[in-house]
């Protein structure tokens, strides 16, 4: 087969042994952090974010972008807050399933702008970013929901121990297993690939490109919707700013994780590494006597590197044959 | 095969897309296709005013204080510093790239000012200091996307995440408060009268950036990029050395904006200018820039940083939050670009009987 279909398994391998040699190196300095354990905790804490980090690769494998995925979080995380402050009594499924939903229709927006007006993601998806957040803001007046306000049920269910992890981190497995099985097994889940990786010949073999494009909108609405709730349970608290910036930390795991900018390119797995990546730089940095604010410039730094290994891995394969050609006409000159 | 090449770039921005924005309209003469669409686009600018005539209307009708020249001028400096980067991000959007990592420059920038400030060098240094790392920052960005080929969007939040880190790395939660006297002016002076350095800065650098993307070879250059790089590439056009002139450009904007903010705060913290670059995206996109590249005027993005500004402006005076600003503003953003998409398919819906 063409070299094209081993090369995403290739570099989810070489993620997972830089990785490896990553928690090898922290082991040498704090033997601690590698224990099963403590490794369970950085799962955990990494959950949300490998979560988004799969909704946004469905939306980047169709050449889209989905900016708007933490103002997503906010609002439906506040939303779900309220709802329960206000009203304890509604069951907790219920408010889960409700945030689930909320996000999906937020999703949805996005989704309609983009395949029915025809607008370009990235400006939909700016548009609707501040607008979601202030939304939030409307509906809470600038307001707190606090710790004492929420139910018990409401904050301990993803706190809930099941084979000695928290469902938080159950979550986030049934929607890596999920989202792999729809990606690979299921005829929308190919869609994706064939939109983003060539549009004209997706058109050809009777893909929707638009519908397609729709309903990775939507996906990504979703979970986000739904790590609105994981989000404001687990933080014990919701208010406006909740997760800001988050959508560029998002976009940064799918990037490490091999997800390519341009689509068509990238997998699950790929993007739980990449998400994984940077929980275990976030999580090790106090623990080997970096101060923390050195984080975000360390994993500015792994992004470019990851952006520039991918790139280099991208070209060799010939996958863009544009730029095969004016690189061959630049040689030529 | 119009047909097909119609229905693909719904979502996907494909080149169709750019000229279009839109799968549906059926293109009988090709060559002649983009005649209503450059119309549209020349009223772009005409939306514009009409809207900035609107707001300062409904704004002096609302609020006594809103046509007094000294307030319209301290109204300015909340939006001078990102219309200076604006202008530059205007040519490498034109460019069909993007720079998300202006605010983190700025940032940066702001962070070595303090160091210099910190170490007793006079002003002069300082700024020199500040546009010096907006250059080295701009020229980062540069190599990654022009040498290394790396799609700019993701190139750039990476050096948005390593430049804002930097200042946290350097900063942590301390703060640079102690800037020489005489360093106040850059954010503070006045020209003349009610007439600020700032605003005096930008205005001669929208008439250069006009100049420049409307009146030389270079501008035509950029937009030729935008629209088509493989043509440009095959045209002889330098593509690459342009686009990196252009992200030097907006490293050396955003090391000026950085100048200007920081004296105008007079301190430094890590946090400078957080959540800016989406605001400068948008005064871009607002502009009439496509984000796809190729089209979109300076007179666009002098109107649009206008609009936001006097928008805050007014709106503030109305005591009305910020966050409820920017709602209006993220509308406002989907509104003007789905607009003439919106008309132009009414148009062709109308004229298809005809024939």
């Amino acid at each position: 087969m063409s070299p094209l279909t081993h090369l995403p398994k290739r570099r989810e391998a070489l993620l997972l042994v830089v990785g490896l040699l990553l928690l090898g190196l922290i082991a040498l300095r704090a033997p601690d952090f590698v224990t099963p354990a403590n490794l369970a905790g950085v799962f955990t804490d990494s959950a949300i974010l490998i979560i988004l980090a799969i909704a946004q690769t469905a939306v980047i494998l169709t050449r889209s972008i989905d900016l708007s995925v933490a103002a997503n979080l906010a609002l439906t995380g506040m939303a779900g807050a309220m709802l329960n402050a206000a009203y304890p009594g509604i069951p907790v499924p219920l408010l889960v399933f409700g945030s689930a939903a909320m996000g999906l229709a937020l999703g949805a927006v996005n989704g309609l702008l983009v395949w029915k007006v025809g607008l370009p993601a990235i400006v939909v998806t700016l548009g609707t970013l501040t607008i979601f957040r202030g939304l939030a803001f409307v509906l809470s007046g600038g307001e707190w929901v606090n710790t004492f306000q929420m139910s018990h049920a409401y904050l301990d269910l993803p706190r809930m121990m099941l084979f000695g992890l928290p469902l938080l981190a159950w979550a986030a497995v049934a929607v890596i297993a999920l989202a792999a099985l729809l990606f690979t097994r299921t005829a929308a889940g190919r869609a994706l690939y064939a939109v983003g990786g060539n549009p004209a010949a997706a058109a050809y073999a009777g893909i929707d490109a638009g519908r397609t494009v729709f309903r990775a909108f939507c996906f990504s609405g979703l979970l986000a919707g739904l790590c609105g709730y994981l989000w404001v349970s687990r933080f014990a608290v919701a208010y406006v700013d909740i997760a800001a910036g988050f959508e560029l930390d998002v976009i940064a795991a799918c990037v490490i994780g091999g997800v390519s900018i341009s689509g068509g390119l990238g997998s699950v797995g790929g993007a739980v590494l990449g998400a994984l990546f940077l929980g275990i730089i976030k999580n090790a940095l106090p623990v080997v006597g970096i101060s923390p604010f050195w984080q975000m410039s360390i994993s500015g730094a792994i992004i470019i590197a990851a952006v520039i290994l991918n790139t280099r891995a991208e070209r060799t394969k010939g996958r863009i044959i544009l730029r095969r050609l004016t690189a061959g006409q630049e040689t030529g000159a | 095969m119009t047909m097909l090449d119609a229905k693909v770039p719904s979502g996907a921005q494909d080149d169709a897309a750019k000229r279009d924005g839109d799968a549906r309209p059926v293109r009988f003469i090709p060559d002649r296709g983009d005649a209503p669409a450059l119309a549209l686009l020349r009223s772009w600018e005409t939306l514009l005013l009409a809207l900035i005539a609107a707001i300062v209307t409904a704004a002096s009708l609302a609020s006594p204080y809103f046509l007094d020249i000294w307030n319209l001028s301290d109204a300015t400096f909340n939006f001078t510093e990102k219309a200076i980067v604006a202008l530059a991000l205007a040519f490498v959007i034109l460019s069909a790239e993007i720079d998300i990592s202006v605010a983190g420059i700025i940032a940066l920038a702001s962070t070595m000012m303090g160091m210099t400030a910190a170490a007793g060098h006079p002003a002069a240094v300082i700024v020199a200091v500040g546009l010096a790392t907006g250059l080295a920052c701009g020229a980062l960005n540069g190599v990654l996307v022009t040498v290394l080929e790396l799609p700019s969007i993701v190139a750039t939040i990476g050096t948005m995440s390593l430049f804002r880190g930097l200042a946290y790395g350097i900063l942590g939660d301390g703060a640079y408060t102690r800037y020489p006297a005489e360093f106040a002016y850059f954010g503070q002076g006045y020209v003349w009268e009610w007439l600020s350095f700032e605003f005096t800065v930008f205005l001669g650098l929208a008439l250069l950036a006009g100049i420049v993307l409307h009146g030389t070879a270079f501008g035509r250059t950029v937009r030729a990029i935008g629209h088509n790089p493989a043509a440009a590439e095959f045209s002889g056009l330098r593509v690459r050395r342009v686009k990196f002139w252009l992200f030097l450009a907006a490293g050396l904007a955003a090391g000026l904006a950085s100048v200007m903010l920081t004296s105008r705060l007079g301190s430094t913290r890590p946090s400078i200018a957080t959540g800016w670059e989406l605001d400068i995206v948008t005064m871009v996109v607002l502009g009439g820039v496509a984000i796809t590249g190729g089209t979109g005027t300076i007179p666009g993005v002098v109107l649009a940083a206008l609009v936001m500004g006097l928008l805050t402006f007014g709106l503030g005076l109305l005591n009305v939050s910020g966050i409820i600003m920017s709602i209006v503003v993220g509308a406002m953003l989907i509104t003007v670009v789905a607009l003439p998409i919106l008309l132009r398919r009414l148009s062709a819906r109308l004229r298809r009987p005809a024939a």
